[in-house]
């Protein structure tokens, strides 16, 4: 032991010496102008939200989203938003279709088998971030390019029919087109998740002789559902407010009757409220619904928001309790 | 109880490692060559984008589409003398695909070829005879460069299409869409970088938890929302506090376009300032500096990188982005220096014109030629925000 310790720090002189320095006038101010930033943004997102729900909230009805729109959508007493939430909600469960299961083995392949330093790794994920800043209507010009024109035109070329009934606007080909738009946010969901499990329970697996493919798929995969889940629901959600990727691929300005099948048109939640907001015969008298249908879509999308941010929060407590 | 393999002699030849590769497991090699291949898809798709994109536009960029109101005609009565010398000529002319016209060759009389020469002859006669209209306007010359077009005084860049004459010049767009996004970056990236530093450095952290979800469920208001906002409210708002002339206009739309881009650049940035390790914070404090001066001078000098990834993705959410601009800005294509002036973006006129263009015409050439520059300007700014921040990983484990 050494024998002369340091004289026990006076705290109280300590503390007056510190405070006897000038008040730091440049930390207060910037501390505060960062903050007035923050507090911005926050007011910026609560007006947009209070506003659309103050003036949305007299104008939704239980009529007014179960009701159709057959007659005239313009009309305020009569129109309904019911065919554009099954539109909107059949081409995002479609997607899901698509989107989860590539993007679950795409993700396994990233954390479970790929070294993380390789080449092919690396190119992966540059494609992941590159595939999520291309723009919307970039998407949206190539679901026309592939999947209508190409994918459609061949297969009616193949089965002989004379007038197009794949190489057209249909609600398979819009969900195919946000499926890829929304892969990376599965991808990085599912990522993380996957990253969140103790290594000791692969290990645990693996020493019980369970092969590598069993691990992943009896211990790995249902300790990441949540996170999976999330994946899933943020990808829903992203895709479900999206107009520009389905313009030109599926979305119907009008359409009398609802979808039969999955290669017809559909009528779209956001896409009426760019049909309501740009095109209505009178703004002022259609107000009303506009306001109720943006704030359908706004539940619609906060909700499934709100449900992710949870259980990811919950995802995250579970994690760091267990590590 | 001794295992069944124990005994060296008696180990079957697959036991332990001595079979490889697929002969261990065939089915599991077999799935995990599958999971690979489908972790290829991301890659494959982005190819996939590029190429069906720009396949679509790629008469555009050889030059083979002609778009001159005033095209060459051809006789009718010619049409036999052609069928004999040079009917892929005849082809083209008649712009008929390969297969019909191998049929209407074979066809007694060539009825079908008539009276595609006589429509073709009459509309020949009633296309307009001036200069203009036998301007190739999708040539290169007159997508990005100023044309003197009759009844004009001086060379002006003009966006036409839907006119006698299809005017393609891509200029006022180009500007109109940097308008809207330098008005969008001035806007969001310093309120986004203020923001993520005081979420990340200055704040107490309990307040964090509820400030970063708080801020990124902006980004959960979709953009057609956004646009509804800026058409119905922001519009009114803003024209009634500065008191322009025009209601939509570009820096309306950027003002509505900056709401996109903050979640991005604030999540990016915060993310940057979060992964500057705690060490370097608590030099910075130990050695007297205050929060501020440790945030400003220690950690964002650290997590410089990361800011730069953060504009840049900004940047190209900015351009990229439609249905805010096709909403606000007023879809006029004007060239002028004011922010306050209507104006056209990129973005919009693709979702504005494509529907109403012609299948396979120059207009729905151009149009897909416009989003293979977005795509392409996009996977220039996604690249660069990535190798930035790669840098910034390399930096704070301190290999570089």
């Amino acid at each position: 032991m050494n024998t002369t310790l340091a004289p026990a720090p006076d705290i109280a002189s300590r503390r007056a010496s510190l405070k006897e320095g000038r008040f730091r006038w440049d930390s207060f101010f910037f501390t505060g102008l960062t903050g007035l930033c923050t507090a911005l943004i926050l007011a910026i997102l609560f007006i947009i939200l209070g506003n659309i729900v103050v003036n949305g909230w007299e104008g939704l009805s239980w009529r007014f989203v179960t009701g159709s729109a057959d007659k005239d959508m313009f009309d305020v007493q009569k129109a309904g938003v019911l065919p554009m939430l099954i539109g909107t909600a059949a081409r995002v469960i479609l997607m899901t279709l698509f989107v989860i299961p590539i993007g679950v083995i795409t993700a396994v392949y990233l954390i479970e088998y790929a070294r993380g330093s390789s080449l092919t790794t690396r190119i992966i994920r540059g494609a992941v971030n590159n595939l999520a800043g291309v723009p919307s209507i970039v998407f949206g010009l190539f679901g026309l390019g592939f999947f209508i024109n190409f994918l459609g035109g061949s297969l009616d070329a193949a089965f002989g029919s004379a007038e197009p009934r794949w190489g057209k606007p249909a609600i398979l080909w819009a969900s195919m087109t946000l499926a890829v738009m929304t892969l990376p946010v599965v991808i990085v969901a599912t990522e993380e998740a996957l990253k969140s499990i103790q290594p000791g329970l692969r290990e645990a697996s693996l020493a019980l002789g369970a092969t590598k493919l069993e691990t992943i798929w009896k211990i790995v995969l249902p300790n990441a559902l949540p996170g999976i889940l999330t994946g899933a629901i943020l990808a829903v959600s992203r895709a479900a407010g999206e107009v520009a990727p389905i313009l030109f691929t599926g979305a119907a300005y009008y359409m009398s009757s609802l979808p039969k099948s999955p290669t017809d048109q559909f009528m779209d939640l956001g896409y009426h409220v760019f049909v309501l907001s740009t095109q209505s015969p009178n703004i002022e008298k259609t107000r009303p619904i506009l306001y109720a249908t943006v704030l359908v879509l706004l539940l619609l999308t906060l909700a499934l928001n709100l449900v992710a941010i949870v259980v990811r929060a919950r995802m995250r407590a579970a994690m760091r309790a267990a590590h | 109880m001794p295992h069944r393999y124990a005994d060296s002699a008696t180990r079957p030849p697959g036991w332990l490692g001595r079979k490889r590769g697929y002969r261990a497991r065939p089915f599991e090699w077999l799935a995990e060559k599958a999971i690979f291949l489908v972790s290829l898809s991301a890659i494959v798709l982005v190819f996939l984008i590029f190429i069906f994109v720009a396949r679509e536009a790629l008469p555009v960029f050889l030059g083979q589409t002609n778009s001159a109101a005033a095209q060459e005609t051809l006789p009718a009565t010619d049409l036999q003398r052609l069928l004999k010398e040079n009917p892929e000529r005849l082809r083209r002319y008649l712009d008929v695909k390969p297969e019909p016209f191998a049929k209407m060759r074979v066809e007694t009389g060539h009825e079908t070829l008539k009276i595609l020469m006589e429509v073709k002859e009459e509309e020949g006669k009633e296309a307009p005879k001036d200069k203009d209209a036998r301007v190739n306007t999708t040539d290169w010359r007159y997508l990005v460069d100023a044309y003197q077009w009759s009844g004009y005084t001086k060379p002006e860049y003009i966006w036409q299409p839907i006119s006698q004459i299809h005017k393609y010049n891509i200029v006022p767009l180009l500007i109109g869409s940097l308008k809207a996004t330098a008005v969008a970056l001035l806007f969001a990236v310093p309120i986004s970088l203020g923001a993520a530093i005081f979420v990340s450095q200055l704040c107490p952290p309990t307040l964090k938890e509820w400030l970063k979800p708080g801020i990124e469920l902006l980004a959960a208001i979709p953009s057609v929302v956004l646009g509804f906002f800026a058409l119905i409210v922001l519009a009114t708002l803003l024209q009634k506090f500065f008191g322009y002339q025009s209601r939509l206009n570009a820096f309306v739309a950027g003002i509505a376009l900056g709401l996109a881009v903050i979640p991005v650049v604030f999540s990016i940035a915060e993310d940057a300032f979060t992964s500057v390790p705690r060490a370097y914070s608590q030099a910075a404090l130990a050695l007297g500096a205050t929060r501020w001066q440790t945030a400003w001078q220690v950690v964002v000098p650290a997590a410089l990188p990361g800011v730069f990834a953060a504009v840049v993705l900004g940047f190209g959410r900015a351009i990229g982005e439609t249905m805010v601009v096709l909403m606000a800005s007023g879809n006029a294509s004007i060239v002028s220096a004011s922010l306050f002036d209507s104006t056209r973006t990129v973005t919009a006129t693709i979702a504005a014109e494509l529907a109403e263009a012609v299948f396979g015409g120059h207009h729905y050439r151009i149009l897909f030629m416009l989003g293979t520059l977005l795509f392409i300007v996009t996977f220039c700014t996604n690249w660069l925000a990535d190798a930035a921040i790669h840098t910034l990983k390399r930096k704070l484990e301190g290999k570089s």
